[in-house]
């Protein structure tokens, strides 16, 4: 076959693939159970820290996705541990019941800042200093 | 140091095989089976460059020409590597993967045995290096297994078919250099002879995993030659085309 008929291209492992240029790509796209899941990935990055999410890639099984972890999302950065969990087992809310959460930032009393304790504790220091004051006069 | 040859040689077959094998990886760059991979040994083969051009440096440190001279500017009777790392690619991912494997197990244990090395600077790189090559080694095994043992029975034939030709080339990379017991008697390594019954032991215990049927291998010389300058037809096309942007203006900076 001569190569005329096959794809020049200035990348010379292009044109070694000797691609027609007279042909339709005859390229058939993959069904859709025959695409690889997704598997999310999770960073960490000090021994004992969280573990982040990153982001997401595509793996045939669980030990490949961390293969890949490894090379999208544990090389620009620190990184001492990855996890992978498939896509698939993560439940997680639907959008429109955001609303569960409306209420939350009212609710400071759920949180230790919520509480003014700090004047009461001021007032309980300054009782004691008082009140040792008054013994070491005594 | 009266074994300085012995040192430079040893160091010139280990940087020319990662510089020659570094190429034919990228050389999928762009054209991977899938995004994932395409990075995955795109990477991988970054690093091979990474190792060339560290040793490349500690042979300039001995008085050898610059890293960038002696990788593109060298003919090809000069190069030390084996057959193995010359080989194309011929578009078939499976015999990639396979050298791969095969090449990277060497690779963990020669640099696993330099860690000891009474040349400190091989030694202290063989610390550097050693997490990269243990990524290599698990990325190349969990393939091996996924295509061979857990693959279809084409992936399987196709991953048989690149090992009966990439095992007879793989006993080249321990071709004796002629230098064995000077690097010995100087504890400078182990040796190829060792290094081979070592990684004998360890790869065909991969292969038994992968299901694959291990060739009988009679004459493990006939893939030698390499470490003498003695090369496959492949090998010059390679170094035309990877030192084609050099050679336009070696002074050229980027």
């Amino acid at each position: 076959m001569a190569d005329s008929i096959t794809y020049q291209s200035l990348d010379p492992r292009v044109t070694r693939m000797h691609i027609p240029t007279n042909e339709q790509a005859n390229f058939t796209p993959l069904d859709d159970m025959n695409h690889w899941q997704t598997y999310e990935v999770f960073h960490q990055a000090k021994t004992g820290g969280r573990h982040i999410h990153v982001g997401s890639v595509h793996a045939p099984n669980a030990e490949m996705a961390l293969l890949y972890a490894k090379e999208q999302f544990g090389r620009r950065s620190v990184c001492v541990n990855m996890w992978v969990v498939k896509t698939q087992d993560i439940l997680s809310l639907a959008t429109e019941d955001a609303d569960v959460f409306a209420t939350t930032p009212e609710k400071d009393f759920r949180e230790a800042s919520g509480y003014k304790v700090m004047s009461k504790l001021n007032a309980y220091k300054k009782l004691q200093k008082e009140a040792n004051t008054a013994k070491e006069t005594e | 140091m009266e074994n300085i040859s012995a040192l430079k040689n040893l160091m010139y077959r280990m940087a020319d095989d990662a510089l020659i094998i570094g190429h034919r990886h990228a050389e999928w760059t762009g054209l991977g089976p899938t995004l994932e991979e395409d990075i995955a040994f795109s990477s991988i083969a970054q690093d091979k460059l990474g190792h060339a051009l560290a040793l490349y440096t500690l042979l300039q440190q001995l008085g050898e020409r610059d890293p960038d001279t002696l990788a593109f500017t060298r003919d090809e009777k000069d190069m030390k590597c084996c057959h193995l790392v010359e080989m194309p690619n011929n578009d078939d991912y499976a015999f990639s993967l396979v050298r791969h494997l095969l090449f990277d197990t060497a690779e963990k244990l020669r640099y696993g045995k330099l860690e000891n090395s009474s040349y400190q600077p091989l030694a202290q790189l063989a610390r550097k290096v050693k997490g990269e090559i243990k990524y290599h080694v698990f990325h190349a095994n969990t393939w091996v297994i996924q295509l061979s043992a857990a693959g279809t029975d084409e992936s399987k034939a196709r991953m048989q078919a690149a090992l009966n030709e990439a095992y007879p080339l793989a006993f080249g990379i321990f071709e004796d250099s002629g230098f064995e017991q000077e690097l010995i008697d100087n504890g400078i390594f182990v040796g190829e002879h060792r290094l081979q019954e070592l990684w004998l032991q360890e790869v065909n215990v991969v292969l038994e995993k992968a299901g694959l049927s291990i060739p009988d291998v009679t004459d493990t010389s006939s893939a030698n030659g390499g470490r003498k300058g003695y090369h496959t037809d492949h090998l010059q096309p390679l170094i035309n085309e990877m030192t084609e942007v050099f050679r336009i203006d070696p002074t050229a900076t980027w």
